[in-house]
């Protein structure tokens, strides 16, 4: 059914900033993440700029400086093969089933097509019974899986997610887990926020490590857990960087 | 956050005793839109021919219509629609074009709405006369004088309270030449004793039996009327008390769309022996309220 | 006291005897009012919707022109639509002045700004909500209008209601566009006006009570359909 998707992918970002009342919170991005490895994960300290951060590379906030650009495309352009599961995932006052419907017909799905689609869906994230509920009596968790079965519903070439497991159940987090690990072995590429290391040591491929608003280390997963070569990482490893103390150094040392 | 968002009531709304209402509900909105879309309230009768007969509230309030008109409607089919506001009102839709004929009493208007070419002709239809009503008690002691003018002096002098129309309605603009025949003007008086309603007869009547106060009052609406209060019929027969009503055709040639024949034929019929004995019949409670004078 | 006693002896005697006259009178105002609501929520959600989605110069003044509509006077309404269908009017040639097509422009003009003022805030909100999610599916403008609408259709219900009870209320301008003329364009408040201005009182107020009643009844009857509908579709 997907339409022939252009290639969106690698994604560059060259010297890419934005502010929020008046305060500059992302600054100097400067980065390439490819189509592979498949899951690259963003992480850092509460008030990074994690967020804001897949917002601005799926294009929801505009750069105010600098560029995005998606394989010779504007990020507007780029939308139509990206999806995105928010933190606190917003439920359409529709049935579970009939939320997954919309994506589907955002898409241009054919009816006929739908059912078929959508029950796959909902079986694959564990909310095959819960098909005619009200989406916004779910649960929290069953919520979570609901936006990832919706999200997964328009086929995206990107998956954006933000903090996809925090305040989920371990089962239901496994469950989420093993979904993406699946989508990004079939293809998809995902950009990940966590504030689970444990949990980032376990899926990612690679790591971007953000500290207010900067890149400060980008490494494949394996060396960068062994070995982080910035000094804020090191810290925030260990569980050092405590986000209410200012660090000595006004931006942080390190490379 | 999420749990708040499960509806108060909604398991009430789940159990199955709940179906019949909802089923009640969509069953009596459906007769309602039936009843509303094919019931015929208001929509008239397309097939018999209308006129459209710009009058006064007065005359409609007294009555007079719903006993003539269906008398009329029976001899020659045609239906009247009576549109009733105050006399300025009236001549203006007839000025505008928007009532085929006019019926109003009010001798200088009619006759210059004739001479400026908006009306064919003006014809009178009928009298009747205006009266003075007041509190049983009299304060102003007008009870015995034969003067209308007289009258309207002791209520001035007095400063009783005199509920005016106000509205530029045949019965206001008679007021007014009563009181210049009197000698006196009540204007500067306005918000004291003297109180203009800038209403209908009906809605003055109302105000003036609430405070109290008098009125000059057509006989027509004075007598069907129904809020009487404690007011009581206090002066009456002057000459100058007596009101002419005419029928005057719009003009076709100032305005081509107006119903000329069948506008000329209720104006014939109400000149006619049967539209007259109409008009005379009319009374109520023994008491005639027009009198026909052709 | 007697005066509310007798409205409402006035008012059972008139619902009992089935007068025909009554009838007609009430299938009349809702026929009119209905219908002008019909139209006004067909024409006034959108334009609500729109304005709660879009961010144009001069959002802010047409927000503030529609509120301030909701507060037409009636009888200027009335007075205004007079004009505009008198024979010696711009459209007189539709002969419509009189009519109970008449009235039902006058009624879909009083009940508009409300539509489009409580459209607008309520999608407002609604749009708050989704307007990030929208965003993230790419959905058009139109799309995000349609399911501004549909999601919200049960609270929207409350500006429609609010509009058909300013419309079956009013006499304003139903009196000056319809001339409240006896089996044509006599409707409940035009007739409560009439019996007024005839001196009975206790007529009247019946009537009121009558249409209160009403009213009562199809508010009633939105509220369960609304739950109806809410059970049946889960919100």
């Amino acid at each position: 059914m997907s339409l022939s998707v252009p290639d969106i992918l690698p994604l560059t970002l060259r010297g890419a900033g934005l502010s929020r009342g008046g305060k500059r919170v992302l600054k100097d991005l400067d980065c390439t993440i490819g189509p592979a490895p498949s899951k690259t994960f963003l992480i850092g300290p509460n008030g990074a700029g994690k967020s804001l951060f897949l917002k601005l590379c799926h294009g929801l906030v505009p750069a105010e400086n600098g560029s995005v650009d998606w394989g010779g495309h504007s990020p507007e352009s780029a939308k139509p093969y990206q999806a995105m599961v928010f933190q606190r995932p917003v439920m359409l006052r529709r049935s579970a089933a009939a939320n997954i419907d919309f994506a589907l017909s955002l898409r241009g799905v054919p009816h006929r097509d739908r059912p078929d689609r959508r029950n796959a869906l909902l079986r694959r994230t564990g909310l095959g019974r819960l098909a005619n509920v009200s989406a916004r009596a779910l649960s929290f968790g069953e919520q979570q899986r609901l936006a990832l079965a919706r999200a997964l519903a328009t086929e995206p070439r990107v998956l954006f997610l933000d903090e996809p497991t925090a305040s989920l159940d371990p089962a239901a987090a496994y469950l989420v887990e093993s979904i993406i690990n699946e989508v990004a072995v079939a293809g998809t590429k995902i950009i990940m926020s966590s504030h689970d290391l444990v949990q980032t040591r376990r899926m990612a491929d690679e790591v971007i490590f953000l500290h207010r608003g900067r890149i400060k280390e980008f490494r494949a997963a394996g060396p960068f857990f062994e070995e982080p070569e910035n000094d804020l990482a090191r810290d925030f490893l260990e569980g050092k960087l405590l986000w209410w103390r200012r660090s000595d150094c006004p931006d942080g040392g390190g490379s | 956050m999420v749990a708040a968002l499960r509806l108060p009531g909604r398991g009430w709304l789940m159990s199955g005793e709940r179906r019949p209402v909802g089923i009640v509900s969509l069953a009596v909105l459906t007769v309602l839109a039936g009843l509303i879309l094919f019931g015929n309230g208001g929509s008239g009768r397309a097939d018999s021919p209308v006129i459209t007969v710009a009058s006064t509230t007065s005359t409609q309030n007294s009555g007079l219509f719903d006993h003539i008109l269906p008398l009329f409607k029976a001899e020659t089919g045609i239906t009247v629609r009576v549109v009733a506001v105050g006399t300025g009102a009236a001549i203006r839709l007839a000025k505008s074009g928007d009532a085929d004929v006019l019926l109003v009493h009010h001798k200088p208007s009619e006759e210059a709405f004739v001479s400026e070419g908006f009306g064919e002709a003006r014809h009178p239809v009928m009298v009747n006369d205006f009266v003075i009503v007041g509190p049983r008690d009299d304060p102003a002691g007008i009870n015995s004088l034969g003067d209308v003018a007289a009258a309207l002096k002791r209520i001035a002098d007095s400063r009783s309270i005199f509920l005016s129309r106000g509205d530029e309605s045949g019965t206001h603009k008679r007021e007014r030449e009563l009181w210049a025949a009197a000698g006196r003007d009540p204007e500067e008086a306005s918000g004291t004793w003297y109180r203009k309603t800038g209403s209908g007869m009906g809605a003055t009547l109302n105000i003036g039996a609430a405070m109290n106060g008098y009125t000059l009052a057509d006989r027509g609406t004075w007598l069907s009327f129904g809020n009487k209060g404690d007011l009581v019929v206090l002066h009456e027969g002057d000459a100058r008390l007596i009101n002419e009503y005419g029928v005057i055709l719009v003009s076709p040639d100032r305005h081509p769309h107006v119903d000329a024949t069948p506008g000329r034929a209720f104006i014939d019929w109400l000149r006619s022996e049967q539209g007259q004995r109409a008009i005379n019949s009319f009374s109520i409670g023994g008491e005639r309220l027009f009198t026909a004078v052709q | 006291m007697d005066a509310f006693i007798d409205a409402f002896t006035a008012a059972f005697h008139l619902i009992a005897s089935g007068d025909e006259d009554l009838a007609a009178i009430i299938v009349l105002s809702l026929k009119v009012t209905v219908t002008a609501v019909f139209i006004a929520a067909l024409v006034g959600m959108p334009i609500g919707g729109l304005i709660a989605l879009s961010d144009f110069r001069g959002r802010r003044f047409l927000i503030v022109l529609f509120n301030a509509l909701m507060g037409l006077p009636p009888v200027v309404v009335g007075l205004i639509v007079y004009l505009l269908l008198s024979r010696s009017g711009p459209f007189g040639v539709l002969n419509l002045l009189f009519t109970p097509t008449a009235m039902i422009i006058a009624q879909v003009i009083l009940v508009l700004p409300i539509v489009v003022a409580l459209t607008r805030q309520i999608l407002e909100a609604l749009w708050g909500e989704y307007r990030e999610t929208l965003e993230s599916f790419s959905a058009s403008p139109l799309q995000c209008l349609a399911v501004l609408l549909w999601d919200g259709r049960f609270l929207l219900v409350t500006g429609v209601l609010a509009g058909f009870g300013r419309a079956i209320a009013e006499v304003g301008a139903v009196m000056i566009v319809g001339g409240n003329i006896d089996q044509m364009t006599r409707v409940m408040t035009t007739a409560i006006a009439l019996e007024a201005s005839k001196g009975d009182l206790a007529l009247a107020l019946g009537l009121g009570l009558i249409l209160l009643s009403i009213s009562l009844i199809l508010n009633l009857l939105a509220q369960s359909l609304r739950a109806v509908g809410e059970r049946w579709s889960p919100v």
